[in-house]
């Protein structure tokens, strides 16, 4: 039996444009009432995801169960992939509000009702009633083209709740809108949401607005779903570097579980809060800029730093700190620390958050071509001889993260890329590229490059290992 | 005065040799006796012409007809032609323009001579054939500009608010494109009307247009009442356009060929 509270309920959807999959295996369900926010940066599947909610675009596979209201009256639970947008019980506000240009503002909202059949009473009392909601009461015979972008929107938003639907789908509503006018139309959407009571599926890549908005966060990343849950959970706790990185400010750092509640990181070990990763497992550790505690007396720190840089940023101070072993940390604080300055510094247990590794090393599948080379990322590699293995077999290759060499000219690496996602880990870059071939590899680096970048890839025959492809790796 | 307003003169000068001279030339020759006194005879000689009335009646038909015809045919076909699902080449906008590059005499007397070839009697029939294949691209290319550049979130938001396809069409695609349709028959409607070519190849001249006549007298030296005959169809011409254009920037939106 299902949840009764669940108004759409998201199983397995996988969906390609061309050779190119934009969402690999999305599960997801949405309780009546929610706000939930789709968040993530561009080309990370969002859109796609509410365009096939709304009805515009079919899933290759999987399904979208929601409510809806058969022809024999019964309302069913079921699957409308073969069912067209204008039939389900959903009504979406355009990025761009696709206001129709040729009606005026009264017409532009009661165009859905008409189209029902309300009567002409009815549709007239239910107009002036959104109008007042989105306070635009004295527009009605206004022409859409003449309106402000921020009353083109409150336009868009009247014309789709008018017609009282299920769900509501909003496509980065208010990305157009300058920032004040963003900030105010977001109390106005959240009381809105209170005020009607309607499911809101919300599309952002603006991470500050889906923490003030949403009930619950869906944080996606290359069309996969990296977390779902509340605001306060992603934020304070992040289930990998990529949410930490991306929600709010972090210092992300490699460390070593040393034992339950024990983990080692920047070359000193703390006390923490988290059990059951193993003993001597490596892991990230995210800590937030305004958890670090700053003192000018360095008696009673677990260690210590040099002030680097201290910028001032409204209500905090931003400070760059270099750490006794090398290591550079982001912290907030209200008061100012003079650049240069030996600081004491404190993390509390709890404001540790310990992530298991989504990898520790680049494994990629190969093939043997013969002892002394295999074929891998679409290209020939010299390794270091191997035995016991047939030629054409398929094996695994392992290569350390800082065992990759990236050259500024594509045509001096085997293979080439491009840098597709960086993060500072305290003392190296940690990218991830994406090779000719489509595959990924992970590096550490102590260069500088840009996301974007076209790199050369080389990696020395004495780095690449080779095993048994038969073995379970992700 | 800059520089750069000179560069205006040569196109200034262009207008006043081949726009307003030649229309100061029609007034004048219009309001000309024999005698090349002012009168008003040649005006009022049209109205009380029942051929002329009556060709001027016919020109007027056919191209109500042919402009409708071109509508039905031309709308579907650039609605096809800017659809990405169902068009996916531009080599098929090519080949509806295609006839366009060769001369519209020549593609008339090369149909003429189809149709003596095949037997066809020449009449209405002929002429309607005639005319459609000659302004059919006129009508088509402004209504595919219109649509290809349509938003197709229009179309969406009319789905989503509750609009089958057949709606989405009627209150949206259609009204969003009525800027190519005027384009469209702007374009279509007024050539037709003083065109004489094709009536005369295509008919053997058994069906006159408007524009017939006014060749016919002016080949007939009497210039005078020729003058006064284009100046009325001018200024019908003029009329449909206030009529129809009055929404002038729509119209340069809908594009021309």
């Amino acid at each position: 039996m299902r949840d009764n509270n669940i108004i759409i309920d998201i199983e397995h959807l996988s969906k390609s444009f061309g050779d190119h999959q934009v969402l690999k295996d999305i599960s997801l369900y949405i309780r009546k009432g929610e706000f939930v926010t789709l968040l993530g940066p561009s080309g990370c599947g969002k859109t796609t995801l509410l365009r096939m909610i709304a009805g515009f675009l079919q899933p290759d596979e999987g399904k979208i169960m929601m409510e809806w209201d058969g022809k024999n009256g019964k309302t069913e639970f079921m699957d409308v992939a073969q069912i067209p947008p204008h039939q389900r019980p959903l009504n979406t506000v355009f990025q761009r509000y696709a206001l129709f240009p040729h009606l005026d503002v009264y017409d532009n909202i009661a165009f859905g009702l008409k189209l029902k059949g309300v009567p002409k009473e009815e549709i007239d009392v239910r107009v002036r009633k959104v109008l007042k909601l989105v306070s635009m009461s004295d527009y009605e015979d206004r022409d859409v083209n003449s309106l402000s972008g921020g009353q083109q929107q409150r336009v868009a938003i009247a014309r789709s709740i008018v017609n009282r639907p299920k769900v509501l789908l909003l496509d980065e509503p208010l990305a157009a809108l300058d920032l004040k006018m963003r900030q105010d139309m977001q109390i106005e959407l959240k009381e809105m949401h209170q005020k009607l009571g309607i499911t809101f599926i919300y599309v952002t890549h603006d991470q500050a607005e889906a923490l003030t908005l949403s009930d619950t966060i869906v944080v996606m990343n290359e069309g996969r779903i990296q977390q779902i849950g509340t605001p306060t959970d992603i934020y304070n706790e992040p289930v990998n570097s990529f949410v930490a990185d991306f929600i709010g400010e972090s210092n992300i750092l490699n460390g070593t579980m040393l034992k339950d509640r024990r983990v080692s990181f920047i070359g000193h070990d703390f006390d923490c809060v988290d059990e059951g990763f193993g003993e001597n497992v490596p892991v990230d550790v995210v800590i937030r800029p305004e958890d670090i505690y700053i003192m000018n007396k360095t008696e009673g720190a677990q260690f210590t730093g040099v002030v680097k840089s201290c910028t001032f940023k409204g209500v905090h101070y931003e400070m760059y700190v270099d750490t006794d072993s090398g290591n550079e940390l982001q912290i907030q604080d209200y008061n100012a620390f003079e650049t240069g300055s030996t600081v004491g510094l404190i993390i509390r247990p709890d404001d540790i958050q310990v992530m298991r590794k989504e990898r520790v090393e680049n494994t990629l599948d190969c093939t043997v071509i013969d002892e002394t080379h295999i074929e891998m990322l679409g290209e020939e590699f010299e390794c270091k001889p191997i035995a016991g293995f047939k030629e054409d077999s398929e094996a695994k290759a392992h290569i350390a993260f800082s065992k990759i060499d990236l050259m500024d000219h594509e045509e001096e690496g085997t293979t080439s890329g491009e840098v597709w996602f960086i993060l500072y880990k305290g003392d190296h870059y940690h990218l991830t590229v994406k090779t000719e071939s489509g595959e990924f590899v992970y590096v550490d680096t102590q260069d500088i490059w840009d996301k974007g970048d076209l790199v050369g890839i080389r990696i020395l025959p004495e780095d690449i290992t080779v095993t048994e492809g038969n073995e379970q790796t992700e | 005065m800059s520089k750069r307003s000179n560069w205006a003169i040569p196109y200034f000068i262009f207008l006043v040799i081949f726009v307003l001279l030649p229309l100061i030339l029609i007034v004048v020759y219009a309001f000309q006796g024999q005698d090349g006194g002012f009168t008003m005879e040649n005006i009022t000689k049209f109205f009380a012409d029942g051929d002329a009335l009556n060709t001027f009646a016919v020109s007027i038909e056919v191209a109500i007809e042919n402009t409708l015809i071109c509508l039905l045919l031309g709308y579907p076909a650039a609605y096809i032609l800017a659809n990405k699902d169902l068009n996916k080449s531009a080599v098929t906008v090519i080949l509806f323009i295609l006839p366009m590059w060769i001369n519209a005499l020549m593609r008339t007397l090369a149909t003429a001579e189809l149709f003596n070839v095949l037997g066809f009697s020449l009449g209405k029939g002929t002429l309607l054939y005639g005319l459609v294949y000659d302004y059919l691209p006129f009508m088509i290319y402004p209504i595919y500009n219109v649509l290809l550049k349509m938003d197709n979130s229009y179309a969406e938001a009319a789905a989503d608010l509750g609009a089958t396809p057949v709606q989405v069409f009627g209150k949206v695609t259609l009204p969003l494109s009525m800027p190519g349709i005027s384009s469209g028959i702007l374009m279509v409607f007024m050539p037709t009307v003083s065109t004489f070519a094709i009536s005369e190849f295509l008919t053997n001249n058994k069906i006159k247009l408007f524009g017939t006549i006014i060749q016919e007298n002016i080949n007939s030296s009497m210039w005078n009442y020729g003058a006064a005959l284009s100046l009325i169809m001018l200024l019908i011409i003029g009329l449909t356009t206030l009529l129809l254009g009055g929404d002038k920037e729509n119209a340069v939106e809908g594009g021309t060929v």
